[in-house]
């Protein structure tokens, strides 16, 4: 195949990429978005298959069915409330993947530069595997802690701040190494050097980083793997895959931003971590009575309200209550009471978690709003169903300077004439701070697992 | 400790200080609990419901009081015509009482009480604090009264509330007028709304607007601006103008209603004359008003405290005694206030009540302490805090927003970066500069395309960016053909997990999106 055909088919598949995020802007044309995207990576594969820069056909078949056949496995048996742990695990694979195309890229013997090329060449080896090393272990981390498997407390090694520092002057030195080295045999020494300390890195900044601040994490990881891909590009002289990393460094970048703008912190501060251990519980008000509440109670609310809203958090993708919800939400749309959903930008452990959740239970999306769309509503809502939710419907965020989580956007869900708030128990959210809405006078409390609770309010609601 | 219930004395008064259910918790606090013979009887309370939750049943009245530690009543002390005696000189040093004092109107009793050396906690003086409302009898009580009041007019009215449509004729719902939205209030409101009345209340507050609407009434708003204005803001003449737009309001809706309630009080003062002989006489025959004022003299002109009254073919109520007509219910309530006030009184549940001076409920309460008159409390303690406003949060912070970064950041960056990319021109080949631009695009697409995805997709959208960056894998396609053993083993590692990431990201993202419908 000819060069021209091979880069015209680049081309296409970089236009299809674009497209497919361009898709995602609304629910209606999202699919159509994502076969956009399937069509430009058939495309770009294929193309590239066939082009003559590809031999060894039958290793390269088998190793594509066998990824392909486990990537299909994954995506069908995966439950939606798993989805965080599965994009964490897809961003290792592509870190991972950076790494070692770098290192086969720099000990192939037919790939040769000179002069400013070869400088600029390596330069853009080791940056790929520096980020794309970042990445995979980083991604490891974010991984077991979703999944439960690494507590998801931050850890705070002393001095993290200096271990961090010296592992960056290291890999700078080993660099400036790595480029005088004058043989391949020689440049693998700092090669190799600096992807451990980039694993180490990866793991310790992710170590750092509590639950809470998972959706930036992922968002962030989502960004790295993008400029794991584009360095790789540079490395390859690909465009395609220039443009690729790019698109996907700054979708997770812009994320990034979205989510920390939502918890009103810098993006620097989520980065360090440690969040949550040295704020204390400072409360606005003192810590009073709370009230609770039963399911039968709960039902009688809800069928007398003519305005609910619902809203979600991670407790509720926890107990796997969204299909409960749902049918809670449809028995009482069935009857004329107006239900719609609220969602915090960083309810759940990634972004738009609550948004899938809910779908996945076969919630209209017309009915699930955005913190920005019905903050204005709770004052003529007569009853507000927290469900595992705690930071995000903090009233010490507006109301309390001193609060950890002062100055970050919160649904204002005390101004409902009542609300009730389903949690397992008493204790504090992932960052640690007391919520004063518990003990308000119009706040109800309805302890106990959100699907069993909501399984009993179905049932005094028939 | 022993704490004991009398009888009450006062003529028509039904109500008793505890009651069976009250009286047990009062055990669980560690104290013993004795009741006078026959005093719940007229709350339907009797002697047997009592004893069995383990109360000491005593006869005699006289014993009763010597032998209680605490005297738990309703009304305040007053003379006993049996014993010949004042209730007051059966105190002794060091016993508590509580009950309705009414401290300001009763100097008096007040003096009479403090000689005998007695500590006396009044129910009446509980500071309006939103921790004391457990314990804040005057609101039990007013909102009885205000329930009743709608009884009352019901039993004196000689029609329906509720409108109807029968075989027999239509029936034309009765209207009802609310003067004074407190708690009274807002009960008769609820209570006349319930039966079907339409309901219209008025208060000079304009903020309690909310509450009314939200019991069921139409707020009356006076037409008050233009004058208000007019007057040139002198708060005398606006009083005056107040008024009288006041009184045209209430002559409009007299003519008009059938029933009319009032609850205005000021404190310290004599109720307010709101409704004039006038008024009553436009009234339809057989209307009826309410006066839940009549204790202070009236709302309305024509009120003859305790009685009822016909004026003008207008019915006019004027009972003081409205709590004491629900005697099991007032009780209950009266009885759970006074535990309330006990629990604070007994943080250790022990039987042994602690008069905390520091604690601001207590100091409120306490009007005489170990036969030293501690009425009115100091300033300090403040009694003005509604809750309400008490929780209003003094600086709220500006919530910040989603946006994207303002223009002169942006415009900055792009400084910054046309400065880099000059830089980086100068040294770098002309191959890696043509690269770099196909980067620097890509990425302001990315940054363009990407604000304009949906949050409700963020998970989609991290899905789908991940099976695209799959896209390495042609990286891994170019070096597997390679001859270094090596090489084609990582290319091979690196072609298996890319493609999981192109196969897995496209398919699971597929499957979210078709989970999202209208």
């Amino acid at each position: 195949m000819p060069s021209g055909v091979l880069t015209a088919s680049y081309i296409a598949a970089s236009i299809l990429f674009i497209l497919s995020l361009g898709g995602l802007s609304h629910q209606e044309k999202a699919r159509r978005g994502n076969v956009y995207g399937i069509v430009g990576m058939a495309i770009a594969i294929v193309a590239t298959i066939a082009s003559d820069q590809v031999s060894n056909l039958t290793l390269l078949i088998i190793m594509m069915l066998i990824g392909g056949s486990i990537g299909a496995v994954v995506a069908a048996r995966v439950q939606m409330t798993q989805m965080p742990q599965l994009v964490a695990m897809l961003h290792s694979f592509v870190g991972l993947a950076a790494v070692l195309v770098g290192f086969a890229n720099y000990v192939d013997p037919s790939v040769h530069f000179e002069g400013v090329e070869e400088t600029i060449h390596n330069t853009e080896i080791y940056l790929g595997v520096l980020i794309g090393a970042v990445t995979f272990t980083g991604s490891v981390i974010a991984f077991g802690k979703l999944q439960g498997v690494i507590m998801s407390q931050p850890l705070i090694l002393p001095a993290r701040h200096w271990i961090n520092l010296a592992g960056g002057i290291a890999c700078i030195w080993l660099g400036g190494w790595f480029l005088d080295a004058g043989s391949v045999g020689e440049g693998l020494v700092p090669l190799i050097l600096m992807t451990i300390i980039a694993f180490l890195f990866g793991v310790h900044m992710v170590m750092a980083i509590g639950g809470a601040d998972m959706p930036v994490v992922i968002s962030m990881l989502n960004s790295y793997s993008g400029w794991a891909a584009a360095a790789t590009g540079f490395m390859l002289s690909n465009d395609l895959l220039i443009v690729t990393g790019a698109l996907v460094g700054s979708s997770g970048a812009i994320l990034s931003y979205i989510m920390c703008r939502a918890m009103n912190r810098h993006f620097v501060s989520v980065i360090m971590g440690g969040f949550g251990t040295t704020g204390g519980s400072v409360t606005g008000e003192e810590a009073g009575e709370v009230q609770s509440s039963s399911a039968e109670e709960v039902a009688e609310m809800l069928s007398g309200a003519k305005e609910v809203i619902i809203v979600p958090g991670y407790g509720m993708a926890v107990a796997q209550a969204q299909h409960t919800i749902s049918d809670v939400t449809q028995k009482l749309r069935d009857v004329g009471v107006n239900v719609r959903f609220g969602i915090h930008p960083v309810a759940g452990r990634m972004p738009g978690h609550m948004n899938v959740l809910l779908a996945e239970a076969r919630v209209p999306y017309d009915i699930v709003l955005e913190m920005d769309e019905i903050n204005e509503d709770f004052e003529n809502t007569d009853v507000v169903l927290v469900i595992g939710a705690n930071d995000i419907v903090n009233p010490s965020a507006q109301e309390n300077p001193d609060s950890p989580i002062a100055g970050m956007p919160v649904l204002e869900v005390w101004k409902a004439n009542t609300v009730v708030v389903s949690k397992r128990s008493m204790a504090t959210g992932y960052a640690g701070v007391d919520n004063p809405l518990f003990y308000r006078e119009n706040t109800r409390m309805f302890f106990g697992d959100a699907k069993d609770s909501y399984e009993a309010v179905l049932q005094a609601l028939s | 400790m022993k704490i004991g219930v009398p009888k009450e004395i006062h003529v028509d008064e039904n109500r008793v200080a505890t009651t069976p259910d009250v009286a047990r918790q009062l055990i669980d606090l560690g104290y013993q609990v004795s009741v006078e013979a026959g005093a719940g009887g007229a709350a339907s309370f009797n002697d047997q419901a009592y004893t069995d939750v383990g109360v000491e049943i005593i006869e005699d009245t006289k014993a009763l009081w010597k032998v209680s530690d605490i005297i738990l009543k309703v009304r305040p002390p007053e003379f006993n015509s049996a014993h010949n005696t004042h209730e007051a000189d059966w105190l002794s040093p060091g016993q508590m009482l509580i009950s309705f004092i009414w401290p300001a109107q009763n100097t008096e009793l007040v003096d009479q009480m403090k000689a005998r050396g007695a500590t006396v906690m009044a129910m009446d003086a509980v500071p309006r604090i939103s921790r004391a409302q457990k314990l804040d009898a005057l609101s039990s009580m007013s909102n009885i009264a205000g329930y009743r009041s709608v009884i009352e007019a019901g039993y004196q009215f000689g029609r329906f509330f509720t409108g109807q449509v029968t075989a027999a004729g239509k029936v034309p719902p009765a209207k009802v007028m609310v003067i004074g939205a407190g708690v009274a209030g807002l009960a008769a409101i609820g209570t006349a709304h319930s039966l079907g009345a339409i309901v219209r209340a008025f208060d000079t507050r304009p903020e309690v607007k909310e509450q009314v609407e939200s019991m069921g009434a139409e707020f009356l708003e006076l037409d008050f601006e233009e004058e208000g204005s007019g007057e040139g803001g002198y708060a005398k003449e606006m009083s005056q103008a107040f008024i009288e737009a006041e009184m045209a309001l209430f002559m409009a809706q007299a003519k008009e209603v059938d029933i009319i309630i009032t609850t205005a009080l000021i404190p310290g003062k004599p109720a307010p004359k709101l409704i004039t002989a006038d008024m009553v006489k436009a009234m339809k025959p057989g209307s009826v008003i309410v006066d839940l004022a009549a204790e202070q003299g009236g709302n309305c002109e024509l009120t003859t405290p305790g009685e009822v009254v016909q004026q003008h073919g207008v019915t006019v109520v004027g009972y003081t005694d409205l709590p004491s007509r629900l005697p099991a219910q007032a009780s209950q309530l009266y009885a759970t206030n006074l535990r309330h006030l006990l629990v604070e009184l007994t943080p250790d549940k022990d039987g042994e009540p602690l008069v905390d001076m520091e604690d601001d409920v207590i100091r409120g309460v306490t009007v005489v302490k170990d036969g030293e008159i501690t009425w009115p409390p100091d300033p300090p303690i403040q009694i003005t805090a509604v809750p309400a406003t008490a929780k209003e949060p003094a600086p709220i912070m500006p919530a910040a927003e989603v946006k994207k970064p303002s223009g002169y950041v942006t415009m900055g960056l792009l400084a910054i970066g046309v400065v880099l990319i000059l830089a980086l021109g100068t040294v770098a080949p002309a191959s890696f500069m043509s690269h770099f631009t196909v980067f620097v695009l890509a990425c302001f697409v990315g940054w363009q395309v990407i604000w304009n995805v949906t949050p409700a997709l963020h998970t989609p959208l991290m899905s789908v960016t991940n099976a695209i960056s799959g896209i390495i894998v042609i990286g891994a396609l170019i070096q597997v053909g390679a001859g270094s053993v090596t090489v084609v083993l990582l290319a091979a590692i690196s072609i298996l997990i890319a493609t999981v990431n192109v196969f897995g990201g496209f398919l699971v993202t597929q499957r979210m999106l078709k989970m999202f419908r209208k």
